[in-house]
């Protein structure tokens, strides 16, 4: 095989495995669109803020350190312990149920009932608190996350490609991972909304608010419920993203890509997101790889974004998003 | 008859109506300065089927949004089997065991008829979060468990054919009988039917009909409609309670209503002074 080729095909892959990353924050997004028709801007800086929790709690930082030692005057750091990574896990996912408990009862119960933008502005308020938050809780430096991931090239995918193709490919482990992990959550999150009884009561909230009332279903707790699960989503890619380059500010512009994604994908659908996410990672990476060179390259800036746009004009609902029936 | 014993009644064709389910005692709703309901009271007796007719804003809707706890009155008691109920969010009011069908139809379009009524079935539903989520034993038994249920239901209305379809595409007749179905489904002590022949053709109506006695006579489900169709409503009820600009004008058998001079004044249109 040409080598070009498979430099093609090594690209693709590796796109592939980057799509499942843009899909993890994706997947936040339609949760929370699904079950409430509120876009969530706050979804990336969730993610963010998960990351830094678990950090923080893995290297036993104390919260708010920086602000009690401006105040009194004090030394404070660490509590001088390291948590295991398991524990730090549960404890941060325990932080994202309460962080879904505040939020519902101190915004959303609040703005019941008021137009899509209203919730829109509150999540983008939300963001900004949040990231806030984050840094005087954890402060702004960029830390290492590591919670036990395999990181580095795949040895036995460069062997086997090297003795099939004559070229071995460069996969990363922690891709790898990321992938399996993604494939779960959308299989575990899928059966949970088609078979559970709390997964059809969120069904039946995302559809219909007054009806959900009647047949005895609680708002609040549907609410808090998919708030929860989306933090449980955002701890997850908090945890890939962190892992492969570090928790670090930039890490809530992640959520941007996610937006294409979602275009693509359709904000309502849960599969659509996963495969959303493939077809742009794959995407800007062949196309990097093919057309980049002929116009000076960094096309993985703006390819996402373009590609959307067209899917806006071209297929509006995306790819597996309800269609929009206008009924006369 | 209209005032009948503590111990209850028993109707012209026989049937044996019960004690007090539900009592409104002087209700008053008001929004802002408008008052939609004025020092109302009456009563629900179990087994009945309880019919609120007037004319159109005579506050039917109102009433009904009060008994289902999506309005709290500002004056006034209400009274569910025998206990005074405090303010209740709606969903803790179907918790109660009073389910309800709307008169614009509030269905989930995008779920299928199995599962719109399988929500009815929610409040029942005894698994927690956890086991629900890892789909436990005990959660697939349920499940099976109330499927059943379902299905009987199903079969009962005549909705067989349709069972997977999603609710969205059903001709507007069928969504009424589903969301009927919903509101059974829940096993309710007392289930309020919000103008359920609104906009429906003669046919559609006399099944629709049909459906509400057979329930009433098969499960013995008390029910509380709202319909400004006086024909059907005059066939329908034991008892009716007749409302015009907010307030109560007539209470009492088909018969009863139908003579009393003020009722025919509110549907000839007297001018009220």
């Amino acid at each position: 095989m040409p080598d070009q080729v498979l430099y093609a095909m090594e690209a693709g892959l590796n796109g592939l495995m980057a799509g499942v990353m843009y899909a993890l924050v994706a997947l936040g997004f339609v949760l929370i669109f699904k079950a409430s028709g509120i876009f969530n801007y706050a979804q990336g800086v969730l993610a963010l803020f998960a990351a830094l929790t678990l950090v923080g709690f893995q290297d036993g930082q104390i919260p708010f350190a920086h602000l009690i030692n401006a105040i009194f005057g004090t030394e404070l750091h660490n509590f001088g312990w390291t948590l295991p990574a398991f524990v730090a896990i549960v404890l941060a996912a325990a932080v994202m149920v309460l962080l879904a408990m505040v939020i519902e009862r101190y915004v959303l119960k609040h703005l019941v009932n008021q137009p899509p933008i209203i919730l829109f502005m509150a999540t983008i308020g939300m963001a900004y608190f949040l990231e806030g938050l984050g840094d005087i809780m954890w402060g702004a430096d960029i830390k290492k996350l590591d919670v036990g991931i395999p990181q580095g090239i795949n040895d036995t995918i460069e062997s086997v490609t090297d003795s099939l193709l004559g070229y071995g490919f460069f996969i990363d482990n922690l891709d790898i991972v990321a992938s399996v992990v993604a494939a779960l959550l959308v299989i575990s999150l899928t059966l949970f909304s088609q078979y559970s009884k709390q997964g059809r009561a969120l069904r039946a909230v995302a559809d219909d608010h007054q009806a959900a009332l009647s047949v005895g279903i609680s708002l609040r707790f549907i609410w808090v419920l998919v708030w929860s699960i989306a933090g449980f989503v955002a701890l997850v890619a908090g945890i890939m993203w962190g892992s492969k380059s570090g928790v670090q500010f930039s890490l809530s512009l992640i959520a941007l890509k996610a937006l294409p994604v979602l275009m693509l994908g359709g904000f309502t659908s849960i599969p659509g997101a996963i495969v959303g996410g493939l077809i742009i990672g794959m995407g800007e990476k062949l196309f990097e790889f093919f057309v980049g060179p002929m116009i000076g390259g960094a096309t993985e800036n703006w390819f996402a974004y373009v590609l959307a746009l067209l899917f806006l004009v071209f297929r509006p609902q995306g790819l597996f998003g309800e269609r929009i029936i206008e009924r006369v | 008859m209209s005032d009948g014993t503590p111990q209850g009644y028993t109707t012209e064709d026989g049937r044996r109506i019960g004690g007090v389910l539900m009592e409104m005692k002087n209700i008053t709703l008001r929004f802002g300065g408008v008052k939609a309901i004025t020092d109302i009271s009456f009563d629900i007796r179990e087994g009945e089927i309880r019919a609120i007719i007037g004319p159109n804003g005579a506050g039917k809707s109102s009433m009904l949004n009060v008994i289902s706890g999506f309005y709290v009155p500002q004056e006034g008691e209400v009274w569910f089997r025998g206990r005074r109920r405090g303010p209740m969010k709606p969903y803790q009011v179907a918790r109660l065991g009073i389910a309800r069908t709307f008169q614009n139809i509030a269905l989930f379009d995008g779920m299928s008829v199995l599962d719109n009524i399988m929500t009815g079935r929610l409040t029942m539903m005894k698994s927690g979060l956890l086991s629900q989520a890892m789909w436990w034993g005990g959660a697939q038994r349920e499940e099976t468990l109330h499927r059943e249920k379902v299905e009987k239901i199903v079969d009962f209305l005549e909705i067989q054919n349709i069972r997977k379809t999603p609710v969205g595409r059903l001709p507007y007749g069928l969504k009424k009988r589903v969301e009927l179905a919903r509101a059974l489904a829940a096993e309710p002590r007392l289930l309020l039917l919000d103008e359920p022949m609104a906009g429906m053709n003669v046919e559609e109506k006399e099944d629709m009909s049909r459906f509400i006695l057979d329930v009433n006579d098969e499960f013995g489900t008390t029910i509380a409609l709202i319909e400004h169709d006086m024909g059907v409503v005059m066939d329908l009820s034991d008892r009716v309670v007749v409302m015009d600009y907010g307030k109560k004008i007539g209470d009492g058998t088909p018969d009863e209503v139908r003579n009393n001079q003020e009722v025919i004044d509110a549907y000839l249109g007297v001018a009220h002074d």
